[in-house]
Formats: C-alpha cells, sequence, structure tokens
C-alpha cells in the first residue's frame, strides 16, 4: 500500500468543505490510511500561472518535495482536478526540462524550502481508490445500494488535459481514460447507480473564469446541465470542488439571469459512495451541499 | 464543429455606391459593391519574437495552421470571433493590426486545455493566449481585463500567505472591479448560495423542526473562522519573498528580450 500524504487544497478548505468531509469519512471507512500533507500551500491554481507559469510549477513542486523530504512519503493524493492537475504539471514540466527544474531547486534553496527531486508521483482521489478497491472493493462493501440513480459523471478539464501531464492514462484496458474517463462511473456502479451516456463529461464549466466572465460560465454550466438531464440523468456526480460550486451557482445564475430552471442535482461522488457503504448524510457533510439533495436521496431510499 | 474560413474581407473594406459609372458604363444596381484593395505592408518582423519571449509563448513558431485548436476550442463554440489558430497565424506573419482588431476578446480564453490537448506540434495555444494577453496589456493596446484582476489577486493572497481565502478573493475582486457585493448578496446568486448553503430556504418550505434537523453546523462554523482567522502556510514569509523577487526580476529581463 502508497504511502499516501493527503492534499485537500484552498478549494477544500473553503466552500469546497463538503468534498473534503465527506473524503476523510469515506477514506477512514474504508480501511484506508493517509496522512495530511505538512504545511502545504496553494498549488496555484488557475490564476497563478497567468502572473507566471514558474510560480504555479515551484508552489506546486514544494507541496510535492514536503511530502518527499519532510514526510518520506512517496504519493501525494488530491481530490481537487485543480490540484492534481498541477502538480501532474509541474512533476512533467520538471521531468522534461532541465532548465526548469534546475529554476524550481534554486528557488527552493534561497527560500530554505526542502528541494524538489522528482520522485513523489500525484494521485487523484479516484485514482488512489482505483488502485486501492477498485469497483470489486468497493462492491464488496456495500451495505446501501444507490437504487439504480441515474446519474451523469463530469470530470471536467483539469482531470485529463493536457494528455501530456497524464502519462498512465490511454494505457489500455484497466487504466484512465482522457478522453472518455470512466472511474467515476466504474465506483458509482459498483455501489449501485447507472450512469447515463453524458456526452459532456470532459467539457468546460469556465471555473477559471467563473467570477470574472461569469456570462461565459453560466452558458458553458448551463449546457452541462441540460446535457445532463435529456441524458437521463437524476443528478450529477463531481470530483472536483470548483467544478461542483461552480455547478451550483451558475445553475442559481441560469435561473435568475436567463430564467432558464434545471432540477438536476449536484453531488460529490464521495458522498455518493459514502451513503452506499453506510455512513450518514451528515457525516458526509450532504447538509451543506448548495444544491439540496436530501428529499431526493430519501425518496430513492438511499437516506 | 467546422472551422468558417476566416472571411477575409473586412466590414470596413467594403464600399456601395447608389450610383456609380466606371470608364462610361453605369455599373450602379447590381454591381455597385465594391472592394478596397488591400496592401499589407505594415507586418511586424519581430511581433513572433516579441511573444515568444513571453512565457507560454515560447513554441508559437511551430504551427502549421492544422485548426485542430480552434476546433476544439470551448470558446469559439460560444463566439466564432474567437480563432486560436487565426490569431497564431498573425502572430507568425507578423500582423499586429490584424490582430488588435480582435483585442477586447482574447482574454476570454478560459485555460481548458483543448488545445494544448490536441495539437499535433507543441504549440501550446493556450499558452500562446496568455502571452498574447500579457503583450497586450503590457503595451497599453487593452485596460487590465477581469482576469487579470482576478488572477493578481489570487496571486498577492498567495505570495503574503502561501493559500487563499474565498471570501477575501471574492470582495476584493469585486471592490477591485467596482461590483456592489452588497447587491449581489441582497439580490444576487451569492445571496442565495448562502441561503442554501444553511438551509434558511426550509424555513419557509418546511419548517422550523425540519430546518434544525437538516442545517448545517461545521461548514459555516470553519468557513466563518477562516474569514476571521485567514488559512497561512507557515514556512512560507521567506518563499513569498523569493517567489515575488523572481516575477519582478522576470519582468525586468522580459523588457531587455521582447
Amino acid at each position: 500500500m502508497a504511502r499516501v500524504a493527503y492534499y485537500p487544497g484552498c478549494a477544500l478548505e473553503g466552500s469546497g468543505g463538503p468534498y473534503d468531509r465527506s473524503t476523510r469519512a469515506l477514506v477512514t471507512a474504508l480501511g484506508l490510511h493517509m496522512e495530511n500533507l505538512a504545511d502545504w500551500n496553494c498549488c496555484g491554481a488557475m490564476e497563478v500561472k497567468n502572473i507566471h507559469p514558474m510560480l504555479q510549477t515551484y508552489m506546486s513542486a514544494r507541496n510535492l518535495a514536503i511530502a518527499a523530504e519532510r514526510m518520506g512519503f512517496d504519493t501525494v493524493m488530491a481530490p481537487c482536478n485543480g490540484c492534481y492537475h498541477n502538480l501532474k504539471k509541474a512533476e512533467y514540466e520538471c521531468a522534461t526540462s532541465a532548465e526548469t527544474m534546475q529554476t524550481v531547486q534554486d528557488l527552493a534553496r534561497k527560500a530554505g524550502d526542502p528541494v524538489y527531486k522528482g520522485d513523489v508521483r500525484t494521485l487523484h482521489l479516484l485514482e488512489w481508490l482505483m488502485e486501492e478497491l477498485g469497483p470489486d472493493g468497493i462492491k464488496r462493501r456495500i451495505t446501501r445500494s444507490l437504487n439504480g440513480i441515474r446519474i451523469a459523471n463530469y470530470y471536467g478539464c483539469m482531470y485529463t488535459r493536457p494528455r501530456q501531464i497524464f502519462p498512465e492514462k490511454d494505457r489500455g484496458p484497466g487504466s484512465e481514460s482522457s478522453h472518455k474517463p470512466h472511474f467515476m462511473d466504474d465506483l458509482l456502479e459498483a455501489a449501485g447507480a447507472v450512469n447515463v451516456d453524458f456526452p459532456l463529461k470532459t467539457a468546460c464549466c469556465g471555473g477559471a473564469h467563473t467570477l470574472s466572465d461569469s456570462d461565459t460560465s453560466t452558458q458553458l454550466v448551463l449546457n452541462l446541465l441540460q446535457a445532463a438531464e435529456d441524458a437521463g440523468a437524476e443528478l450529477i456526480a463531481t470530483e472536483c470542488p470548483t467544478c461542483h460550486s461552480g455547478l451550483e451557482m451558475h445553475q442559481i445564475r441560469a435561473e435568475m439571469k436567463f430564467g432558464i430552471k434545471t432540477g438536476v442535482r449536484i453531488l460529490y461522488f464521495t458522498q455518493l459512495l459514502g451513503l452506499a457503504i453506510g455512513l450518514s448524510a451528515r457525516k458526509l457533510a450532504i447538509h451543506e451541499n448548495v444544491s439540496d439533495a436530501l428529499d431526493f436521496l430519501h425518496e430513492k431510499g438511499v437516506i | 464543429m467546422p472551422i468558417h474560413e476566416k472571411s477575409l474581407v473586412a466590414a470596413d473594406d467594403l464600399l456601395t455606391h447608389d450610383k456609380l459609372v466606371i470608364d462610361g458604363v453605369d455599373v450602379s444596381g447590381h454591381w455597385n459593391t465594391m472592394m478596397k484593395p488591400r496592401y499589407v505592408s505594415d507586418y511586424d518582423a519581430d511581433f513572433q519574437k516579441t511573444i515568444q519571449a513571453y512565457p507560454g509563448g515560447e513554441n508559437v513558431h511551430r504551427c502549421w495552421q492544422c485548426g485542430s485548436c480552434t476546433n476544439s476550442c470551448t470558446m469559439y463554440a460560444i463566439n466564432t470571433d474567437f480563432n486560436p489558430r487565426y490569431w497564431i497565424y498573425l502572430v507568425n506573419l507578423g500582423l499586429k493590426e490584424e490582430l488588435l482588431k480582435d483585442r477586447d476578446i482574447i482574454w476570454q480564453c478560459v485555460s481548458c486545455n483543448k488545445c494544448t490537448n490536441i495539437c499535433p506540434k507543441d504549440v501550446r495555444p493556450e499558452g500562446v493566449m496568455k502571452a498574447l494577453q500579457h503583450w497586450m496589456e503590457d503595451e497599453g493596446h487593452v485596460a487590465t481585463s477581469p482576469s487579470t484582476l482576478f488572477d493578481e489577486e489570487f496571486t498577492r493572497q498567495c505570495f503574503d500567505r502561501g493559500r487563499i481565502e474565498d471570501t477575501e478573493v471574492i470582495a476584493n475582486f469585486f471592490r477591485r472591479t467596482g461590483q456592489s457585493i452588497v447587491d449581489l448578496l441582497r439580490t444576487g446568486w451569492l445571496g442565495i448560495m448562502i441561503a442554501r448553503m444553511n438551509k434558511w430556504p426550509l424555513l419557509g418550505r418546511a419548517g422550523l423542526g425540519t430546518f434544525l434537523k437538516r442545517m448545517p453546523v461545521t461548514g459555516p462554523l470553519k468557513m466563518g473562522l477562516m474569514m476571521v482567522f485567514k488559512p497561512r502556510t507557515r514556512n512560507w514569509a521567506r518563499t513569498g519573498e523569493v517567489l515575488r523577487q523572481y516575477v519582478e526580476e522576470q519582468k525586468r529581463l522580459l523588457k531587455t528580450k521582447a
């Protein structure tokens, strides 16, 4: 079993709180072990690279270096797409450009930070769960099926693009796909859900500009919400706090600004898996979601 | 969605005459629309080098105009004027003035990376979009875009504390863009989000009992505490300073390269 350092990131500590709480509850209940990454900093999200790309590379590398040098761990696990993407990107840039690696190490020495040596791997929470348990491991632990709830699984941009920084993907059977990801589909199906054929799994929600270009984001999110409903989904499962909050925010904004109402609920996949293995809704912070799914989940006999 | 070939006839190059006689021949009516001949002599032979000097623009010269980027582009699907392939073409040909005709929309690249993902030549078009926006802002061709203001606020918190706090980002961004956060809370989406997050609609819809049963406690408490006691990375003081200096230094170097 990998020694996994848990990297929540800024969003999970803030508005993405439900994802953090449900992840911790789920991981503990599944008998997996992870430790908090010590004294972590922001990965840079989508903003810092626009001031200078090296800022984001360094900030991400510092987190990786802490895991390896200060904690002696070989794996960092992030539930957030943005963090996962940035850590993978930093790993890729440092591995493919000697100049980048040199700059990162020089900055680390100047700052008195641990020095990144390229010996830590990054996993998304989905990848870790698939690696440790897989759909069969989940199936064995189900105490309460998701009763065929129809789910559109939304992965967004950062989980698979650009494919160059995700060399473990697209490696044939058993590996994740960068153009038609399925890990979340597989886990939720094992928990008794029905995955609809959702054509916009990796479509952009406009998250990077969710506040600075809100009208664009509302249009993009509306596409997602309507496509999910057209595909017959009762809820959208998310694996990223920014995607999740963006869907919730723009579902509201679409109704207010464009008068278009959509009823599809939005839940973190960890909340759904957590329910399926018998955890309570409150422990999974389902009460804190902006998108209210409690009545629906009661109706479906899942709560 | 197929790429519409960028119209080579710009609207301001068209001349329409109600009455027109050419060499004694009356061509009024059907033949009254003429096109001004264009002589492009104002190309900038250094433009490609300028953009290559900006972080993200290093590979712009590798493009062979296959169009995969524009074809996959999220923004192009919303607005066909948003055309990364065309803009990269203009950079490589040095047609600066043509590029500046689209100056008001380049900032809207959402960094979905569909272009970088599909590009067969490692041009990294998303990087070129960011390089172009930087260049336009540096040269004063456009005002600082809303997304740049957001990026700057976000990065400032990272420099200062190593981490960001959601409400501070929102509040400061709105302040810098002159938007009223009070309005957004009172009648806008933000107020509704906070209400739903705290389950206040249940008070009206389902009564006090249900509200108390479903009312979240941990989440709002934690967010409230963080608004006061900002999250920070402990060993960050020197790191933040080093990173600030690095960016300053890179800006200085850019001025000599571009």
